[in-house]
């Protein structure tokens, strides 16, 4: 995890007239009350981070957060208007017309809220539209959105045009199309968003299981905290443009950094998120009951064994040597402690 | 006061009618008043006041300001005949080389430049034209085959009907499948068997070069435009006036600049069939989602890319209609052009019009309509059409089509050999019909005619006498009796409760642009055969489309019923009320009403469709019955949508009213086709062109700021 495939500096994008002219007066520090007064709209607000090869990264928020606006800086949808990013050590701000479309033709793909699907072109064309766009023979291109086709599951469906696909039918054809060009770095907009709640499991699961296969560098951005906490190797939860705070699902449900972020982690079923590494006592004792668990297994599947244990209870690791240990009553502390009581 | 407060609205209207009809009552009609007022001509009368303005010395009778505003702009047209025949005769002279003499020779350049348009279209015409007829020209134009001008026995002749007959089968049958396929063959067939073929090979020639290229132009602006705000903005007033302008209007300077002849009305067309596919492409490009232009970003487009493989499909529903429409000017130009020599059926139709052969007019327009229809559903086809990546195909399925046509080239040429030996009397039935050997139903028709006129002339007669003396007269005296003040005061008037100031000011500059014309008389005619028209169509097309809505299917029939009226060309609307009600303002009038209910019927149609379902279901729980659903959901929901449609309504009626000119009317219609055979016509047809097209323009502006305002105040916009 240290080759670090997108990083950003001090972004800010703002939106309005002479928005650069006042980013340069405030020396970096952009109150967005003062900027609006003057038709300005701060949509990212000095985010800086790093994203690491094979890492996911969920950017969260509620609408009008910049979530999206951040994704689109970092694509180069739209230009930020000031800091710098880098894609694979690239000054991608410097990079001229040409030199991005080649690093969107190679390694960029992108899935968007609304499917953004051809609406002329079949399922198969559509997946072979950024193919042919750079410049593959019509044949090569077909068979190879054929095996996209197939992997995500629209096999019989390849001539069919989106309007007749369900909702997540489209949504496989644009996760196959943003994977055809086999891109290292795959940008995902609300995705699941449109999708309706079964469905929305569904193709997580799947996301899930391709991710897996794929060991792409994500970015991944969601309004729903649960399909956060569920595919994130770290998540950054942004409001009003700011980045809140940035860190792994279980940091965050255990120590929001702020008021904010608190109120999205106090509803969060902590024994489904947490990790026994994330609660267990790093000290080894030697009183400890015969029965192990694992540090990878989530505290629901193993509570009601360790409950059921009167000594603290041995953790380890894959090569089955012990790393810590974790006494029940942390248990019913992590589940039950620190939560608003409900009256 | 309370009532003021609460109708502010209604009470404006009223002071404002108020002011209207005591402008009316006071302003006296003064007693030389004739109906012709001002002559922008060298008619020199004692009576005639005149003014001299830039050296152009206007004459006209002269009244009370109130009355009638003196034609400040009579000098308009003589002044743009002026600068035409400048920029055509003296402007800018240059040396050509001319390759036909071998030397170099002078001419102005503006001069030059339209030779050279005009010789790239005749001789794409004549391509076009001599592979569907036969003939050489063209071919050896571009090679130095002597022997070729110089031997009569070289000529290449045309295809055999039956090889074009079978030829459109196959592409149709290609592009879409048996149905067309089956109708483009009995199209040709007809044609040919009627005796048609020669001219509607014609009109044919003329319309596939003039539709690609309008289509080529109009999408190539249309993206200009879509790409720079300043093309825009510099297009979008032609646009609009272009939008409104009567297809003759355009006839005239054409004819100065072009000359006559086939390549002239291309050139005609296409001033008149870019401007709405540049509009649509617009709209087209506009209604794309961004997602899905970014997903072609991200996909790695460039911009030629993003353009032609994403933006332009995307928008092709817009795109579509544009083409159907560039299709349906060709065709109704087809007709009109034949005004300045264009060959083909719009010629024959124009002549048989002109004798009263109203069958032969008839078989004309009929084929015109049928070629209209079938390139109409052709070029739909061909934009829907599918590829089939996946089968397995061998050679033979891969070049069926080629490989028939072929085979139809072979069979259609012996046939025609055959028949060469078969047919002794000179005309080969198996390689062309002769024009006036076909089967014919002319005669059919026109005792059909004669038989309704005899049986039926004292009701006709009755009918008409009484339209005629009982509404049409009173209604044109009374629009006559408008002082130019007063009108002027009702329409401001109008323009500010409607859209305020903004709104007034641009109405009152294009009022008194006709005011000050010489022809506000005859714009008045105009108008009031408009509004005729104007009223009964939308009283039967709202009429019919709500009828019509009560049921989907019948909803549907009605869509394509107008889908299908809609690519008639204009004049053919002439041919039916001119069999029944002859040469008066009421076979105009009725014209008018059919053509302009088109539009009326197909947005009462959509404007209710428009209406959510959810609205529908939430009335329905509140226990409406029909009726009541009807008046107090439906329609106003409905209403400025198909205010949209007595918009279209209107500029439908000034296009016919004008049109109705070579019927016969004493309108603005019937300046236009005069000024065709005047040798300084074209700034008086010009400035005609721009009086209508205002006209429109008026109406335009006040109903489509009333309906934004409205469906801002129903959260519908």
């Amino acid at each position: 995890m240290s080759d670090t495939v997108i990083k950003c500096e001090n972004v800010f994008k703002i939106f309005g007239a002479n928005a650069e002219k006042m980013l340069k007066d405030s020396n970096g520090v952009v109150d967005a009350k003062t900027f609006q007064e003057n038709g300005c709209i701060v949509g990212v607000n000095n985010a800086s981070f790093e994203v690491s090869k094979g890492e996911m990264l969920v950017v969260m928020g509620l609408s009008g957060s910049g979530k999206s606006t951040l994704l689109r800086c970092i694509s180069r949808l739209t230009d930020a208007t000031g800091g710098k990013i880098f894609i694979e050590g690239q000054d991608l701000l410097k990079l001229n017309n040409k030199e991005l479309i080649d690093l969107r033709r190679n390694k960029m793909g992108m899935v968007f809220q609304s499917f953004a699907l051809l609406p002329h072109k079949t399922v198969v064309e559509n997946i072979a539209f950024p193919l042919q766009i750079k410049g593959i023979e019509i044949d090569d291109s077909i068979s190879k959105a054929m095996d996209m086709v197939k992997l995500v599951g629209l096999e019989g469906r390849e001539n069919y045009f989106p309007r007749e696909l369900s909702g997540g039918q489209q949504q496989r054809v644009g996760i196959a199309r943003s994977l055809a060009v086999e891109p290292d770095i795959w940008f995902l907009d609300e995705p699941f968003s449109a999708l309706d709640p079964l469905i929305r499991k569904e193709m997580q699961d799947e996301f899930l299981r391709l991710q897996d296969k794929l060991q792409k560098t994500i970015m991944f951005i969601t309004h729903d905290f649960d399909e956060a906490l569920k595919l994130a190797d770290r998540i950054a939860i942004m409001k009003d443009g700011v980045i809140e705070q940035l860190d792994t699902p279980a940091n965050i449900v255990l120590n929001p950094a702020t008021e904010y972020v608190r109120k999205f982690t106090e509803e969060v079923p902590r024994e489904k998120v947490l990790l026994i590494e994330d609660v267990m006592d790093k000290s080894v004792t030697n009183n400890l009951s015969d029965f192990k668990v694992s540090k990878d297994e989530i505290i629901e599947n193993v509570a009601e064994k360790i409950l059921t244990q009167e000594k603290s209870v041995a953790v380890v690791d894959s090569n089955n040597k012990v790393v810590g240990s974790i006494n029940p009553t942390k248990i019913i502390n992590t589940v039950f402690g620190g939560r608003k009581s409900s009256n | 006061m309370e009532l003021i407060k609460k109708y502010p609205k209604v009470f404006q209207w009223l002071f404002l009618l108020v002011v209207f009809f005591a402008l009316c009552f006071a302003i006296e009609v003064p007693e030389t008043y004739k109906f012709i007022r001002g002559q922008a001509e060298f008619v020199k009368d004692p009576n005639q006041s005149f003014y001299v303005f830039l050296g152009k010395e206007v004459r006209y009778y002269a009244f009370d300001v109130f009355w009638r505003l003196p034609p400040l702009l009579g000098w308009l047209p003589i002044w743009i005949n002026d600068s035409l025949f400048f920029l055509m005769n003296e402007w800018l002279p240059m040396e050509f080389w001319n390759s036909d003499t071998q030397t170099y020779k002078t001419r102005p350049l503006v001069l030059q430049i339209t030779r050279e348009i005009t010789s790239i279209m005749t001789f794409l015409i004549e391509l076009i034209r001599e592979i569907l007829l036969g003939g050489l020209k063209t071919i050896v134009a571009f090679t130095s085959w002597d022997w070729v001008g110089s031997n009569s026995w070289a000529k290449m002749p045309g295809l055999p009907w039956t090889v074009v007959a079978a030829g459109s089968a196959i592409l149709a049958y290609k592009l879409s499948g048996k149905g067309l396929a089956v109708f483009a063959g009995l199209v040709m067939v007809y044609i040919s068997i009627f005796g048609q073929w020669k001219p509607s090979m014609q009109t044919l020639s003329f319309i596939l070069v003039a539709a690609p290229l309008s289509f080529i132009f109009g999408i190539g602006f249309g993206i200009l435009a879509f790409k720079s705000k300043r093309v825009e903005k510099a297009l979008y007033p032609i646009l609009l006036v272009m939008q409104t302008m009567p297809q003759y209007a355009v006839l005239v300077p054409a004819l100065v600049l072009f000359g006559v002849g086939d390549h002239a009305a291309v050139i005609i067309t296409m001033i008149v069939a870019v401007p709405p596919m540049i509009l649509l492409t617009l709209l087209g490009l506009r209604a794309v989602p961004p997602e899905v232009i970014e997903a072609g970003r991200m996909s790695g487009c460039n911009n030629w890319q993003l353009m032609f493989k994403v933006l332009i499909p995307t928008a092709r529903r817009d795109i579509l209609i544009g083409v159907n429409q560039v299709i349906m000017v060709c065709f109704s130009m087809a007709v009109i052009s034949a005004f300045i020599g264009a060959k083909g059926l719009g010629f024959n139709l124009l002549l048989a019009l002109n004798q009263l052969n109203i069958g032969l007019a008839l078989e004309a327009g009929l084929c015109i309509s049928l070629i209209a229809i079938l390139l109409d559903k052709m070029s739909l086809a061909w934009a829907n059409k599918q590829v089939d990546y996946f089968g397995n195909l061998t050679f033979y399925e891969r070049n069926k089509s080629v490989l028939y046509f072929g085979i139809a080239v072979f069979i259609g040429v012996v046939l025609a050999y055959l028949g060469s030996f078969y047919f002794k009397q000179g005309f080969n039935y198996l390689f062309e019909v002769p024009h006036n050997k076909g089967i014919s139903t002319a005669d059919f028709w026109n005792r059909g005619v004669d038989w309704i006129f005899d049986t039926f002339f004292v009701y006709i007669k009755a009918f008409n006498t009484w339209l005629i003396v009982e509404v049409l007269q009173p209604m044109r005296a009374l629009y006559l009796r408008m002082p130019a003040v007063a009108t002027l005061v009702l329409v401001v008037g109008a323009g500010y409760i409607i859209g305020g100031i903004r709104s007034a000011l641009v109405v009152c500059g294009l009022t008194l642009f006709i005011a000050l014309s010489p022809w506000w008389d005859r714009a008045l005619v105009t108008t009031y055969m408009a509004t005729f028209g104007v009223i009964v169509s939308c009283i039967i097309g709202f009429t019919v489309g709500t009828l019509c809505f009560q049921n989907k299917h019948s909803a549907n029939f009605m869509l394509g019923v107008c889908d299908i009226f809609q690519t008639f060309p204009s004049f053919v609307y002439l041919i039916p009320v001119m069999m029944l009600f002859g040469i008066t303002d009421t076979s105009v009038l009725i014209a008018v009403i059919v053509y302009a209910t088109i539009p009326a019927t197909r947005y009462t149609i959509e404007g209710l469709r428009s209406v959510p379902m959810a609205l529908h279901d939430a009335a329905t729980m509140s226990g409406v019955n029909k009726f009541q659903r009807l008046t107090k959901i439906e329609f106003p929901l409905a209403f400025p949508h198909m205010m949209l449609g007595l918009n279209q309504t209107i500029v439908f009626a000034l296009f016919m009213v004008i049109i109705g000119a070579f019927i016969g009317t004493e309108d603005l219609g019937q300046y236009i086709l005069k000024a065709l055979s005047d040798k300084n016509g074209a700034g008086i047809g010009l400035t005609l062109g721009i009086c209508v097209a205002f006209i429109g323009l008026i109406f335009d502006n006040l109903i489509r700021t009333w309906v934004e305002k409205r469906k801002q105040h129903l959260g519908i916009a």
